[in-house]
């Protein structure tokens, strides 16, 4: 271990010096949870990051696959100490480390998804995500024969939880009777575990799995059986051309050109998006042939309705006990939603 | 025709080993700069920033110090228990259950002084992490189930209590529903030293390793750790009381895997959330065999492994490398240092003759 030193003594010796990025330029960096392949959460942000990159004086990079928690502070702490001046994070367990590295680097701007928090240099932002899972809900509700619609879920936490809610409200809206089943996989990104996870819900019988993961393991498992799938996070038809039938997707290019666009001007400020349809960061992917047109029909006259301000956590909504959680007529708060912790009658399986 | 035997070295090879160990960690680095090469990065800039990234800096040492505590201690309690070849794959349920006892304290005397709740904290996190290798040791003396099976299944239970938990009953009730438990107050922190980065728990790895030392090699109990792990049979003929030894070491090192909870909880996290769980446990195996169970070594190797991880993040930030270079060159310095260990023990010999059999 001693001549390991000094080896790395020699190779520092050396010394060569890495480029700096130009102090002209605005330098944006983007933290990821999983590897920004496999059409998953972290691609969908990728491919906003690269709707930056063609913006003139904006130099953007990444690092990708950083655990919540410790990890994520270092990364993010690195990039502030090298210069970055915006700096977006994309997973819930990075904001308390985000916090405490933007108290310590005031002249930086800081971004949060899917949090809560803020402080004076720190936004947080997420999409109304749940909107267009409602519209996926429609198309598998339509679409299943068995009734019984699987969905491998990531953690349960009320992101998910909601997206659940929501996609089972849009099934229920097609066909009554449908019932959702759920599966936690305690992961975000691990293609193996999710494809198991989506076989276990093909073995009691659904014939539509939906998904709230990174890769596109469930999609396989629905293609191999040969049943039908909805996807997640972006077009994830290439993974399973004869099962998929759509998928809830995000599309943050928009958003994250118009944060940058704002710091550059100074006239941004520290506060909490929650854009949804109407905005375009959140949308469907183009429905299969294989989904009828009336069908079709349905889902794009909801959508245009929701854009125009319908509401997607409209009561009565009843938990699974059937207690009455949302009265008839009024729709759900914010904050509600934000911390939504269980399940509408219709899905089966637990919030814990 | 000449014939090549491997023969093992009737000496050790002293200060060669280290010139093995070189040659393997250049072998490896070789291997990384083809991979970087292949990737289309230019490989002396890749290894250049990737060292700069580990260890380059004071951040740099700093960062690496900072993620190299958790890996030291758990090693520290993995390669106690193979001293006495006990096969503890348990650390990180220990770990886990470490910063659930340390937790459970932390929330439960909210308005204690540090002086009260850290060292409460310590005990519990000691008793629940040590309770944990205990289960498997105590049946492996009573039951003579293997303690490799036992010990790595445990993990799983482990991970699942701190999950309900978090989940559960500890749950913030401001947090929207996000599995964590509310931040401890200020007593429960471990702090940092002055106006450095660093946070009391370097010291409390200092003060770890050096009475693991002194425990192992002076000791009576440390040599009768020693002389069992040599060789169970005689130590038992001598006397020396095997179940009991095997249980205390279990529970020993499930302790300092569990202070590894502790502190990453308290100090660096400062409450208890599932991510708490990053894999320490089982990198701390890997440490412990490349730094042969030495205290010492151990703190370089942890310190080392620390850096590479470290540094692979300023890579794929300064050249955009893919994040499974890091997990790649990881290997390859594994391999290749393990590797030359054959060397360092054993010798080649090309002889001109065939031996006949």
């Amino acid at each position: 271990m001693r001549l390991s030193k000094i080896l790395t003594t020699a190779l520092l010796a050396i010394g060569l010096c890495v480029s700096q990025a130009s102090a002209e330029d605005m330098n944006v960096g983007f933290v990821y949870v999983s590897p920004i392949g496999d059409a998953g959460w972290s691609f969908a942000h990728d491919k906003g990051r690269l709707e930056l990159e063609k913006m003139d004086g904006v130099k953007t990079s990444y690092v990708e696959a950083v655990a919540e928690g410790p990890d994520s502070e270092r990364v993010m702490l690195n990039m502030a100490r090298k210069g970055y001046d915006v700096i977006f994070a994309t997973s819930f367990g990075y904001m308390d480390p985000m916090l405490k590295v933007a108290k310590q680097f005031p002249d930086t701007t800081f971004m949060h998804c899917s949090g809560f928090k803020t402080a004076d240099n720190m936004g947080n932002y997420f999409g109304r995500m749940y909107q267009a899972r409602y519209l996926s809900g429609m198309v598998a509700g339509a679409m299943t024969k068995s009734n019984t619609i699987g969905y491998v879920a990531a953690f349960p936490i009320p992101e998910v939880i909601r997206g659940i809610n929501a996609f089972t409200l849009g099934a229920q809206s097609m066909n009554p009777e449908v019932t959702v089943r759920v599966v936690w996989t305690k992961t975000w990104y691990d293609p193996a575990t999710e494809k198991e996870a989506a076989k276990s819900l093909l073995d009691v019988g659904a014939d539509v799995i939906a998904q709230h993961q990174d890769s596109p393991g469930p999609q396989e498992a629905a293609e191999e059986k040969g049943v039908y799938s909805v996807g997640y996070n972006s077009d994830m038809s290439q993974f399973a051309p004869k099962a998929h039938l759509t998928a809830p997707i995000w599309n943050w290019g928009p958003f994250y050109v118009d944060t940058v666009n704002k710091v550059k001007e100074g006239t941004w400020k520290a506060e909490a998006h929650w854009p949804g349809l109407a905005d375009g960061i959140v949308d469907l992917a183009p429905m299969s042939d294989m989904v009828p047109k009336e069908v079709q029909d349905k889902v794009m006259a909801k959508k245009e309705a929701i854009i125009g301000g319908e509401k997607v956590f409209m009561g009565p909504i009843k938990d699974q006990t059937g207690a009455e959680k949302v009265a008839a007529g009024t729709a759900m708060s914010d904050p509600d939603m934000l911390g939504m912790t269980w399940f509408i009658q219709g899905v089966i399986g637990t919030t814990e | 025709m000449p014939l090549i035997r491997v023969v093992k070295r009737q000496e050790p090879l002293g200060w060669g080993s280290c010139l093995v160990l070189a040659a393997a960690i250049g072998l490896s680095l070789l291997l990384s700069g083809i991979v970087l090469y292949i990737g289309g990065t230019s490989p002396i800039e890749g290894i250049v920033v990737l060292f700069k990234g580990a260890f380059g800096n004071r951040y740099a040492l700093e960062d690496a110090i900072i993620k190299a505590t958790p890996i030291f201690l758990c090693s520290l309690g993995v390669a106690l228990a193979f001293k006495l070849q006990v096969w503890n794959i348990g650390a990180e349920g220990q770990f886990a259950l470490g910063a659930v006892g340390a937790t459970w304290v932390a929330l439960s005397l909210p308005e204690s002084p540090s002086y009260v709740v850290l060292p409460l904290m310590i005990i519990m996190a000691a008793v629940a992490g040590g309770l944990w290798g205990l289960i498997p040791a105590v049946l492996r003396q009573k039951l003579k189930t293997n303690e490799i099976i036992v010990t790595l299944m445990m993990n799983y239970i482990a991970i699942l209590i701190l999950d309900y938990l978090v989940y559960g009953i500890w749950k913030d009730p401001a947090s929207f529903g996000f599995p964590m438990t509310p931040e401890f107050s200020e007593a429960a922190i471990v702090g940092k030293i002055g106006s450095t980065n660093y946070s009391w728990g370097l010291v409390h790895c200092l003060v770890l390793g050096v009475s693991f030392w002194v425990f192992l090699k002076y000791s009576r109990l440390g040599y009768e750790i020693k002389a069992s792990g040599d060789n169970v049979r005689a130590a038992k003929y001598a006397g020396i009381p095997y179940d009991r030894l095997v249980m205390l070491v279990m529970v020993l090192s499930g302790a300092l895997a569990a202070w590894a909870g502790f502190l990453e909880a308290s100090s660096t996290i400062n409450r208890l959330q599932p991510s708490i769980m990053a894999g320490y446990g089982y990198t701390a195996i890997v440490v412990a065999w490349l730094a042969r169970l030495n205290p010492f070594y151990i703190g370089v190797a942890s310190f080392m492994l620390a850096g590479l991880r470290v540094g692979v993040e300023g890579l794929q930030l300064d050249l955009q490398v893919p994040a499974a270079f890091g997990g790649i060159i990881e290997g390859l310095l594994l391999l290749t240092v393990l590797a030359g260990g054959l060397f360092t023990s054993y010798r080649i010999v090309v002889t001109r003759k065939a031996h006949e059999h």
